[in-house]
């Protein structure tokens, strides 16, 4: 019986750069069985137990308690989860995943350097094109929440899940906040990253469910992970 | 959080306060009014932007259109009002729940009752207000709330001096833009005086391009050696803001005594008469004509003296209101203990009725009073 569980992402350069950061920490992980089933064999501490998901699932999953321990990428964490400091701990940034979410305009705009000037071209589009600036994303959370910081109030967001790039020049919308880790897909779709329009500089952590139940196998093995990982997970 | 379901005595209680209200606001010349509990979300968004999101409930209606759950009175009963033209005087009063998001762990509740009044078109708004303000009071004395505190401020004084002020016509339209974030609002006092961070070469160039000869081709021409020209936004749009920004850049620096006097008008606090005074003594030692608007506080004072509320001695804080969206004039809130959940509060809106419609704009004063925070308030006590 497992004491304690960790979810893991379950796919591509994450799943990989993860397995590794815990093999080089002395926990060995085997996906069980064919490729398709989602569990996996964790060895080297007991009473751990790996169960593999998709990494967009990680945090809900942190968030309602069925995992004790997750990895998954901060923006994640701080777009999926309400009140997440209240809900999650991060005991470790992994040092790798890295990628900033930014504000991105046409990089023709050479009047919009800042977010402020954002808000003044927002205000001007009602005013010359009578609707409101749209602004594509699918982090709705932090977009809202950083505009409101930078005091940007009259814009629309449009969800975009892949693609986000594309949207001005397709005219789904005028503006973007999306992740980059070079910068060179922005630049190439002709956008230009806001000189105050970063917003998270983001990675892969290994998060602690607060909402977890935390019984006394739990904890000893949590002890023992951390033991392990040289890292305070209590 | 959620509130609990109301039954049994607490039920008995509430209805009893709302049923005495609607009695008073009823006798006062009030006239019932219930909107809907959903409306079209596009109307929020309009208003309020993409922030509503946060603070209000939105969802799919069915047939592509987003709707909103109501979260105040005053936007659904004025519109309403217009739809029957807006160039009459009318008093409507109002009850039932109001919806709310709220922050993760906020103690504020997702949904509470409000019960309240409208007063459009009041020949007299001084007049309106002290009307308003006393029917409140005595709502709240009516249902048990004792001895509560009442704030009160004023935006019509700010925007009064921005207007009074000697200064360019942009920055005046910047400041008064900002007036409701007091951060930025700040910022942009100081960088008024001081001057702002110097200007990029990419700034540098567009201000320089406006007074070439063919401006508009000289900003296309630098627009397109930094990307493709793509998107909504038009190259005329770019050429409108650079002229703007020219035009900002040339502007010269506010006099530092001029930043002292808006951030100290915005400072004065204190019992309302005092503060009369001291906004008074300000305006007048800086040569700046304030009359129009301390005239209307004076009438206010007064208009409530008249209708036996203590006027003078009530708390006034020129600084009240700013985070209050839509105001922009007299506010006011009642609090007891706990300054997180007020019983009562209120302001004047004439702008916000332009937004919805009316041309011109017409005199709008409302307040509301939430039975539920007196009722828990006397269990408490």
């Amino acid at each position: 019986m497992a004491a304690l569980t960790l979810g893991l992402p379950s796919k591509g350069r994450l799943m990989e750069a993860t397995i590794a950061w815990f093999a080089e920490r002395g926990i060995a992980i085997r996906r069980s069985g064919s490729g398709r089933e989602y569990a996996a064999i964790a060895e080297g501490v007991d009473g751990l137990e790996v169960v593999m998901l998709a990494a967009g699932e990680i945090p809900r999953e942190l968030d309602r308690g069925r995992i004790h321990l997750g990895v998954t990428g901060e923006d994640l964490i701080r777009e999926k989860i309400a009140g997440w400091e209240s809900r999650v701990r991060i005991p470790a940034r992994m040092g790798f995943g890295h990628a900033d979410l930014v504000v991105a305009v046409p990089a023709w705009w050479v009047d919009v350097e800042t977010m402020a000037d954002l808000d003044a071209a927002c205000a001007q589009f009602r005013a010359r094109h009578g609707t409101a600036l749209r602004i594509g994303t699918k982090y709705h959370v932090l977009t809202r929440a950083f505009f409101r910081l930078k005091g940007v109030a009259d814009y629309r967001i449009v969800d975009s899940q892949g693609a986000t790039e594309a949207g001005p020049k397709n005219q789904s919308f005028e503006a973007l906040v999306d992740i980059t880790s070079s910068g060179e897909t922005l630049s190439a779709n002709h956008l230009r990253v806001l000189a105050d329009g970063l917003i998270l500089q983001s990675e892969a952590c290994l998060c602690l469910s607060l909402a977890a139940e935390w019984g006394a196998d739990a904890t000893a093995a949590r002890g023992r992970l951390g033991a392990k990982l040289g890292l305070a997970l209590g | 959080m959620t509130p609990a379901t109301r039954l049994g005595p607490d039920l008995a209680a509430l209805d009893t306060a709302l049923a005495g209200l609607a009695r008073l606001f009823d006798a006062a010349g009030y006239q019932a009014v219930s909107p809907p509990h959903l409306f079209a979300a596009e109307l929020m968004l309009d208003l309020y932007g993409e922030d509503i999101r946060s603070r209000a409930f939105l969802f799919p209606g069915g047939g592509g259109d987003e709707v909103c759950l109501r979260p105040d009175f005053t936007v659904p009963v004025v519109l309403a009002h217009g739809e029957g033209g807006w160039a009459r005087p009318a008093r409507y009063a109002y009850q039932g729940p109001v919806f709310r998001r709220q922050a993760e762990g906020s103690r504020r509740p997702v949904e509470y009752i409000q019960a309240g009044v409208e007063n459009l078109g009041a020949a007299d708004p001084a007049a309106a207000e002290a009307e308003v303000l006393a029917l409140i009071l005595e709502g709240l004395r009516a249902i048990g709330a004792s001895a509560p505190k009442v704030t009160t401020g004023d935006l019509g004084i700010v925007f009064g001096l921005l207007d009074a002020l000697d200064m360019p016509a942009g920055r005046r339209a910047r400041l008064r833009r900002h007036l409701w974030r007091p951060a930025r609002f700040h910022a942009l006092v100081s960088e008024a005086v001081a001057g702002g961070p110097p200007p990029t070469s990419r700034r540098t160039a567009l201000i320089a391009a406006v007074a070439a000869p063919d401006p508009l081709a000289r900003i296309e021409r630098l627009a397109a050696t930094e990307g493709e020209i793509l998107g909504l936004r038009e190259i005329e749009d770019i050429a409108e803001r650079a002229a703007a920004l020219a035009e900002a850049a040339a502007e010269p620096p506010m006099p530092a005594a001029q930043a002292e006097l808006i951030e100290a008008v915005l400072a004065v606090t204190g019992p309302a008469a005092e503060a009369l005074l001291r906004l008074r003594d300000l305006t007048a030692s800086a040569g700046v004509d304030l009359g129009r608007q301390l005239d209307a506080f004076a009438r206010r004072l007064d208009a409530m003296a008249a209708r036996g509320l203590d006027a003078g001695a009530m708390a006034f804080d020129a600084d009240f209101g700013r985070n209050l969206e839509y105001y922009d004039g007299f506010v006011f809130e009642v609090t007891a203990a706990d300054p997180a959940l007020p019983l009562a509060g209120g302001g004047r809106y004439d702008s916000m009725t332009a937004r919805l419609g009316a041309r011109p704009e017409v005199p709008a004063f409302g307040a509301m009073i939430r039975p539920e925070a007196v009722l828990a308030m006397r269990g408490a006590g």
